[in-house]
């Protein structure tokens, strides 16, 4: 098997990815460790054609999901959501960006299981519906069906946000591409912003040695 | 399968990835850095490692220095290529390979005093299993060899007690797992000139005068 520290340096940032929309940053923290602990534990006997990404994925998804049934039994802390300064104009736009966050990631882990599942494995880490269909032992067509509708619920939670603002709702889906052009129209996509690069290869392995 | 997969709405991925603040950059290296320390200091403790990596800038470009729970087992010039040489050591030592800075706290020390001219010897535990047989000899009398002094093969060929095998003294050398720290650099030809070393010609150059003119500053 090849070293490794290559699998935390080229999946690393997805494995956080999955982490941080279902866990709070700290725990997402102790699920990513966990994760590679456990991983590191398996690496040598790995079948070597092993699909790595989604195989940590799988752990990870665990892992959060352990985690948040433990909460779960536990009482919950009185959730306290940032308001946005009545006056400040930059302090208001940060609390707004910090609450929009919130909200967004509320809505994710609000989902029902299946359509979180899909959002967060097939939208955020990119893993194709058959490899979600695999890892969460559902069908492949009820995984397509959950992206789908997971989707369409968080675009009704964010259109109901922006629709305080300018922009009444979010665009609709891109068709037949990957790119960031479908975004165009919206402000709250943040069309200038530069698109994330695929979740595979997100950290160049030059940055890894200092 | 094992691209993006096609039908991923790349609007709302935008924006998750905002939300768990997981935009590239500098940031999350940062973050992922601190995360890698973490996972190699608990791995540690669990001792589900088989070797620790790290860099350290010198003189002679970056080095990579590898060890194992047993100690130092290799270390590496950047004209080897040191992603190539941590493919052959996890497949010589073992594939739970970290990168830790702080398991290679003490390694990264001596060689910084050495190269600062505040150490002539090391005093670091080596893993020497990736030498065996002769060129294990050749290279266990090479610390004989006093800093800032030479030898010719034919010597350590004699010392070695195989006083003809002047070629395979000249091939261990230049196969030395742990260059700089077993000073194969102090091996040279009999008519002065450095000779091959895993570093490059001139590394060698470099580590020789190094010594010769602190040692020289030394008895002066």
């Amino acid at each position: 098997m090849p070293p490794f520290d290559r699998v935390v340096e080229l999946h690393g940032t997805t494995v956080l990815r999955v982490c941080r929309a279902l866990l709070d940053p700290t725990d997402a923290d102790d699920a990513w460790s966990e994760t590679f602990l456990a991983a590191l534990v398996a690496w040598p006997d790995l079948p070597s054609d092993v699909n790595v990404e989604a195989w940590l994925v799988t752990v990870a998804r665990r892992k959060a999901l352990d985690v948040i049934r433990a909460r779960s039994r536990r009482p919950q802390p009185v959730e306290h959501l940032p308001e946005p300064a009545a006056d400040g104009e930059s302090s208001a736009a940060f609390d707004e960006v910090l609450a929009r966050d919130d909200a967004l990631l509320r809505a994710v882990r609000s989902l029902p299981e299946g359509q979180r599942d899909s959002v967060v494995l097939h939208h955020l880490a990119g893993l194709s519906h058959l490899e979600v269909a695999e890892l969460t032992g559902r069908s492949h067509a009820a995984c397509r069906r959950s992206a789908a509708d997971g989707v369409a619920a968080l675009r009704h939670v964010l259109g109901e946000r922006d629709e305080k603002g300018s922009t009444p709702t979010l665009p609709t889906r891109p068709t037949g591409s990957t790119g960031s052009t479908g975004s165009t129209g919206s402000t709250a996509i943040r069309p200038e912003a530069p698109r994330p690069a695929a979740p595979r290869r997100t950290r160049p392995r030059e940055g890894a040695r200092p | 399968m094992n691209d993006t997969a096609p039908d991923v709405d790349t609007a709302v991925q935008h924006r998750l990835v905002a939300a768990t603040d997981t935009e590239p950059g500098p940031g999350l290296d940062a973050h992922l850095d601190l995360l890698r320390g973490r996972l190699a200091d608990q791995a540690a403790v669990v001792g589900t490692v088989d070797v620790f990596w790290r860099t350290v800038p010198s003189p002679v470009g970056s080095l990579l220095l590898c060890a194992t729970d047993v100690g130092l087992v290799r270390v590496a010039f950047e004209v080897e290529d040191h992603d190539a040489v941590l493919d052959r050591v996890a497949a010589q030592v073992g594939s739970r390979v970290l990168r830790s800075g702080r398991q290679l706290d003490e390694v990264a020390v001596e060689i910084d005093q050495y190269f600062a001219g505040r150490r002539r010897d090391f005093d670091l535990v080596l893993d020497r299993r990736l030498s065996r047989g002769f060129q294990r000899t050749v290279l266990e009398h090479l610390p004989e060899i006093p800093y800032g002094e030479t030898a010719s093969y034919a010597r350590v060929a004699t010392a070695s007690g195989s006083p003809r095998a002047v070629r395979a003294v000249g091939t261990a050398c230049a196969t030395n797992p742990l260059p700089v720290v077993v000073p194969c650099h102090r091996v040279v030809r009999s008519d002065g000139t450095p000779g091959r070393y895993r570093g490059g010609e001139s590394a060698k150059a470099v580590l020789l005068g190094l010594e010769s003119q602190l040692s020289a500053g030394a008895r002066s």
